[in-house]
């Protein structure tokens, strides 16, 4: 038995981007316990639904997180209009699933460069970094902001992208292509970095599913869950395979989501050469009267929104299940047993986005 | 060993090339056409109808349409370009280059030209007239109108008003008292019950 000792990680660690703080109780330097506690960055999003009518809460949704803010306007506008029976143009589901996807990009390129910045990798943080910053350009050119999109609306979207314009940002990502390829090998080739990653926070396929896992943390532990496969969006006609991985360590979960990285942009050359011609929304009517739950796939995983509407302009509730909310039990498995020196690496592998959990 | 040199090829470029970055400020940004940087406003196009007011998540758009003022508060709007797209004039817009810092939360207000208040109060001053006068009309059409209807139904009314006095008398007197009687009388007869 050695020496047990309590040590605070966080709210305000080098590491974290997000305030999060865990009680890391370690013997010597072997962690046993890890106790987490949030609500640093409550903003009470949710309750905002009572106060802004249907359209408006489509610009509070997004603010849930700066990173996959899409996502966020996405899930909550397709609950909408899944409740108002609204059937949007071909052409806003491929959009959306466009930009969906340039917003996984450049989601997780950000967790990649943290990665190599937690492992003490900074020039790699740098180079993911600037290939980041090519498909923020993208999203920037095309809906007008670099985080948040601001263009989705209840029954479509609000922004086109023409031909010339696919064209340009299919051709670039072969490009980006080339570029993620080249820290491909830096991430999953490099040998320090191996030593770093490699069995450092295993996580069973069994733990993962009793502890409810989601998205590339679930998916390294070969749990093949991947809710776009659900065909949201336009995702039912577009071909791709959850990418799974079955080690369960930080290094499958680096590898799931480099892979993603290829997977995401083989999904916007097939829905580019498959975007019909259309209009972009159509004319909505009405209130929502009823309750949905919808479920999509954010760059972190399975997010859930649950939208709740008496026919009236304000909507009753909504209540947004993040992914790093489901995915907190699963590090704490992961961080019982680790190096004191492995949790920094640990913390970021399930990719939190402690703003997202809080709302 | 050339595991661990994957990274050298990135590093000598990174060496000899340029900074990837811009050496803003002093080399302005360049924001692509569809930027949402601020809301501008066509402030002599604006029909002072109040829909940005409504439709602004944050509420930071004030509208005053007898001093002929639009105002907003750019710290906090969030540049979202909803009122943009409601706006039925068309006269709002979102253009590149952000709102820069301050000290404190200051609205700026934009106020009407002084020629187009004055042909707006012109117009107003029209339309009231011009209502006015269909007011008028309407009146004079309806006072032209009325006196056919009025005699038709001033001629049976006398008549009626004559003939009904004595029924509806008679009527009304009896009501009263029989309505006012059992009034008193049930309380009346329902104290001694319980009393017994």
């Amino acid at each position: 038995m050695g020496n047990i000792s309590v040590v605070p990680f966080g709210p305000q660690h080098p590491v974290l981007p997000e305030p999060i703080h865990l009680d890391l109780v370690l013997e010597d330097e072997k962690v046993i316990e890890a106790v987490p506690s949030i609500g640093f960055v409550h903003r009470g999003l949710e309750s905002l639904i009572v106060k802004k009518d249907y359209n408006e809460m489509v610009y509070v949704a997004e603010r849930t997180c700066g990173i996959c803010s899409f996502g966020h306007g996405m899930g909550y506008v397709e609950a909408v209009e899944k409740i108002m029976g609204v059937q949007i143009p071909d052409r806003a589901r491929y959009l959306r699933t466009i930009w969906m996807e340039l917003s996984r990009m450049h989601s997780h390129l950000l967790w990649l460069g943290l990665l190599a910045d937690a492992f003490g990798y900074e020039s790699l943080f740098y180079h993911c970094w600037r290939i980041r910053e090519q498909i923020l350009d993208m999203i920037e050119e095309s809906t007008g902001g670099r985080v948040i999109f601001s263009v989705n609306k209840v029954g479509g979207v609000m922004k086109d992208m023409d031909a010339q314009m696919l064209g340009r940002f299919v051709e670039k990502l072969g490009d980006v292509e080339d570029q993620i390829t080249g820290i491909r090998k830096n991430f999953l080739g490099d040998k320090t970095v191996q030593m770093r990653l490699r069995g450092v926070g295993v996580l069973t396929k069994q733990q993962a599913h009793d502890l409810g896992c989601a998205g590339p943390f679930g998916r390294a532990s070969g749990i093949a869950t991947d809710m776009r496969t659900r065909g949201y969006g336009a995702y039912s006609e577009l071909e791709f395979e959850p990418i799974i991985s079955n080690d369960g360590d930080s290094y499958a979960r680096c590898q799931c989501r480099i892979d993603e990285l290829f997977q995401s942009i083989d999904l916007i050359r097939q829905a580019a050469s498959a975007i019909p011609a259309g209009d972009l929304f159509v004319p909505v009517k009405g209130n929502p009267d009823g309750e949905y739950f919808m479920r999509i796939e954010q760059p972190r995983g399975e997010a859930v929104y649950y939208v709740k509407g008496t026919g009236k302009p304000y909507l009753n509730r909504l209540r947004i299940r993040t992914p790093t909310f489901a995915n907190l039990p699963g590090l704490c498995e992961t961080l019982k047993g680790a190096d004191y020196a492995d949790v920094p690496i640990l913390v970021l592998t399930i990719d939190p986005c402690i703003s997202c959990t809080e709302r | 060993m050339s595991s661990i040199l994957n990274f050298t090829g990135t590093l000598l470029k990174n060496l000899v090339s340029k900074p990837i970055t811009k050496n803003y400020p002093e080399e302005p940004a360049v924001y692509p056409e569809r930027t949402r940087g601020r809301i501008v406003i066509d402030i002599d196009q604006c029909i002072s109808c109040g829909l940005c007011v409504r439709n602004c998540p944050p509420r930071c758009i004030t509208v005053d349409k007898n001093e002929g003022t639009w105002t907003i508060n750019r710290f906090d709007c969030i540049a979202c370009g909803y009122c943009a797209s409601k706006c039925p004039k068309k006269c709002l817009k979102l253009i590149p280059g952000y709102q820069k810092p301050g000290r404190s939360k200051a609205a700026v207000t934009y106020r009407k030209s002084e020629e187009v208040m004055e042909a707006e109060r012109q117009k107003a001053a029209e339309m009231a007239a011009r209502k006015a006068a269909a007011l008028k009309a309407a009146n004079e059409k309806k006072a032209a109108a009325a006196p056919a209807p009025a005699a038709k139904a001033a001629a049976p009314a006398p008549a009626e008003n004559a003939a009904a006095p004595t029924p509806a008398a008679k009527a009304a007197v009896p009501a009263q008292t029989v309505s006012a009687a059992p009034a008193n009388a049930a309380p009346a007869a329902a104290v001694p019950e319980e009393k017994q």
